[in-house]
């Protein structure tokens, strides 16, 4: 009978575009930036570049070499590493299904943003105008018009993680959307994800590019760049700037879900994937920098923005208190007069006091928004909204923030999917259309949780806990079960066999040595984090006050994270044991034979 | 019928107290409800008279009725939503069929030649399990590690 051969990428470019577009993600466009701006701006590029060349590169041309060797998915490839292994294979892809339940529904977000910017004026322009009319909704007016359109109009989002509410009717057509769009893409394999990462790789370069001419002419964007970009040295010697540079780095190229094992499954066995390697990690990072730049000068003109607003309020203020002719109060003089009517009319003035507020630019650049999955969203809108043809970009922006989302969802989908077609058991009997829209199907009904009027929350707990402490896990034994059981001499040989030429010392050393202690530091620093923290805590929106307030998660939400956080890591101890197990009744039944 | 307009307490703020008179009732002043309804019903023409808007004159105590928003009848956002929608499920829908068709070309294929083989009327060339039409064993394969080496022969 004839042999199916296994599908390969067209050229090796298809292969490059979509590790690139898996590992660039909103993580490049959002969280980079953030975390550039708590941990010492300029400076934090040193840690940054370390832990890249640490462990970045030297982890991500492993699990490539791994899966273009193995050409098989997460659970073959390590499989055949070692047979004890195959519960490491299985951890990938509870990790990757767990991750494609809730990284869709930021896709669904941005689809319900992308609708709503075909209107003037924009949604989160204006705030909407209470039952009699004759004012702003209060819950508006105490907080800004963006922030409300988030969570109130988006997620319709409830006081706490207990109140559960009902499940958002447009939210769910918008993920369901979503998921028929990463189907769309995923239904024929690699045939149909080879052209479709054209497209989602370049796509969101350009929307880059027009954003960074756009933003360097916005006014004030230079107070965002030079506030970001100067370097605050002192924070290097916070333990806490080289965690999270490393982190980034980790998570930011999407090591341990078993992608890009699956990518490199389908390429030609002499493809040269030391080369392909370092292309796409120096590529995601330098994305990470460039679209930092983009975000700070948006940053800066929001925080302009915001603060001559201010500024212009305190004028109009103390020009209806005091009578004062029109024009006599302006921005560079509003301190003396300040001082000048406190002087001369104290007891008004100290009337006025509690309403005048200290405008301050740096205060404004501080707030970003935080570094949760809504910032992205906030922060843009609200600067959006006051450029010219707002409708424009913002168009263009949650086009970009699809493109990079839907890329990150075809990594993840073929994480999953790889492993299921490679089994003959399953892909026998169903076709792989039939299976990718089952897949597809699980979890956009599962995701439903996430439209809930608490889904928001639970967003955050699995955002937070569902990957961190068990990519960790998986990637240190992935590390060290190539290095020390699969031996690295032989492992050296089959790259030479594969692309030609024998690792050098640099690669030997990181795989061997740097990049597991670090891996083991990271999981120790979490790891007593957690327990020192004592209980874990969440930000819950108080719509009677406008603001984020912390609260304690219930029991039964703690329960939930522990559940997400074993049932990953102990498929690796349990693989181990259940073909241990395997193993020993073999050996039984043929020594009684 | 209103002909006085009575101004006091003008400040470099440009604002000032004003009361209305009405000179068919012996030059009493109108009271202050009144004069409020009448400013409310006829904003819009005081604005334009003076080149303002309700943002950049304000009188004091009158709060001005915001306009609504205009709202279609159908958010814009279903409209886009249903177009995207309707180009996505014709995509999926084209792809499957199209994937749907081809394997039965395939099966119908394979069954033929099977058919023929039991027939034992066309023996299929067969080449390390795989049926020579697929590999398109037409003209032959030029093996290029030997056909490069032209100098190697000795030429006649």
């Amino acid at each position: 009978a004839m042999e199916k051969s296994r599908p390969l990428w067209d050229n090796p470019l298809q292969f490059v575009f979509a590790c690139i577009s898996y590992a660039v993600g909103l993580g490049n466009v959002w969280r980079f930036p953030y975390l550039c701006q708590m941990y010492g701006g300029g400076g934090f590029l040193i840690p940054y570049f370390i832990m890249l060349i640490a462990e970045g590169m030297p982890l991500l041309y492993l699990e490539l070499a791994v899966g273009q060797r193995m050409r098989q998915g997460s659970i073959g490839a390590w499989k055949i590493i070692s047979p004890y292994l195959c519960g490491v294979g299985v951890a990938s892809v509870v990790v990757s299904f767990f991750l494609s339940m809730y990284y869709n529904v930021i896709n669904a977000w941005a689809f319900w943003y992308l609708f709503h910017s075909f209107q003037d004026p924009l949604p989160w322009a204006t705030c909407p105008l209470n039952s009699n009319r004759t004012g702003y909704e209060e819950e508006c007016e105490k907080t800004s018009s963006t922030q409300y359109f988030w969570y109130r109009q988006t997620l319709n989002i409830s006081p706490s993680l207990d109140a559960s509410g009902r499940v958002q009717w447009e939210q769910a057509l918008c993920l369901t959307l979503a998921w028929l769009v990463v189907y769309l893409c995923i239904l024929r394999g690699t045939e149909s994800t080879g052209k479709v990462v054209y497209v989602t790789a370049s796509l969101p370069y350009c929307v880059l590019i027009i954003y960074l001419i756009r933003g360097l002419t916005l006014h004030g964007a230079v107070n965002g760049l030079i506030y970001m970009f100067t370097p605050k040295l002192e924070q290097l010697s916070n333990p806490k700037t080289w965690i999270s540079a490393a982190t980034q780095i980790f998570f930011s190229l999407g090591l341990g879900f078993g992608s890009l094992i699956a990518f490199a499954s389908y390429n030609e066995p002499n493809n040269n994937c030391e080369r392909h390697a370092i292309i796409v990690s120096l590529i995601n990072s330098a994305t990470s920098i460039f679209a930092s730049i983009v975000t700070f000068s948006i940053y800066g003109f929001k925080a302009t923005f915001n603060y001559e607003s201010c500024i212009n309020k305190v004028i109009l203020l103390l020009m209806n208190t005091f009578d004062l002719e029109e024009g006599s109060l302006t921005a560079d003089n509003l301190n003396e007069m300040k001082d000048y009517l406190m002087a001369t009319h104290p007891q008004e003035y100290a009337q006025l006091a509690p309403q005048l507020k200290n405008c301050s630019l740096e205060a404004e650049l501080d707030t970003g928004g935080g570094g949760g999955g809504g910032g992205a969203f906030i922060v843009y809108s609200e600067a959006i909204k006051n450029m010219e043809v707002p409708q424009l970009y913002s168009v263009l922006y949650f086009v970009m923030l699809l493109m990079l989302g839907i890329g990150s969802m075809l990594g993840n989908t073929a994480a999953i999917l790889t492993p299921l077609t490679d089994s003959r058991v399953i892909a026998a009997r169903f076709p792989k259309e039939v299976i990718s829209g089952a897949v597809c199907f699980i979890n956009c009904v599962i995701g439903l949780i996430f439209t809930m009027e608490a889904g928001n929350y639970w967003f955050d707990i699995f955002n937070d806990y569902a990957a961190t402490l068990s990519l960790l896990l998986i990637v240190l034994v992935e590390t060290i079960a190539v290095c020390y059981i699969y031996g690295i001499r032989r492992f050296e040989k089959e790259l030479h066999t594969m692309v030609g030429r024998k690792p050098n010392w640099y690669w030997k050393i990181m795989w061997a040595f740097a990049s597991p202690l670090l891996i083991i530091s990271l999981f120790i620093f979490y790891l007593t984090d957690y327990i020192l923290t004592g209980t874990l805590q969440y930000q819950a929106w108080d719509a009677t006050q406008g603001q984020l307030v912390t609260k304690d998660y219930p029991g039964y939400a703690l329960a939930v994270i522990g559940l997400l956080v074993a049932s990953s890591t102990m498929c690796i101890p349990l693989g181990a044991l259940g073909t241990f197990i395997r193993k020993r009744l073999k050996s039984e039944r043929v020594s009684t034979i | 019928r209103i002909s006085d307009v009575l101004l006091c307490n003008a400040t470099d703020r440009v604002s000032f107290w004003f009361v209305v008179t009405d000179s068919s009732k012996n030059m009493t002043t109108v009271p202050g409800s009144e004069v409020e309804a009448a400013i409310r019903m006829n904003r819009n023409r005081i604005n334009s008279a003076f080149l303002l808007n309700d943002k950049t004159l304000q009188f004091l105590k009158i709060t001005s009725t915001l306009s609504p928003p205009v709202e279609p009848s159908t958010p814009v956002w279903l409209i886009v939503f249903g177009v995207v929608l309707c180009l996505i499920v014709a995509g999926i829908v084209f792809l499957v069929v199209a994937g749907i068709q081809q394997r039965k070309k395939k099966n119908k294929e394979s069954t033929e030649r099977e058919n023929l083989e039991e027939k034992g009327e066309v023996t299929v060339a067969v080449e390390n399990g795989i049926p020579c039409e697929t590999l398109d064993l037409k003209a032959g394969h030029i093996n290029g590690v030997f056909a490069a080496d032209d100098e190697r022969f000795t030429s006649l």
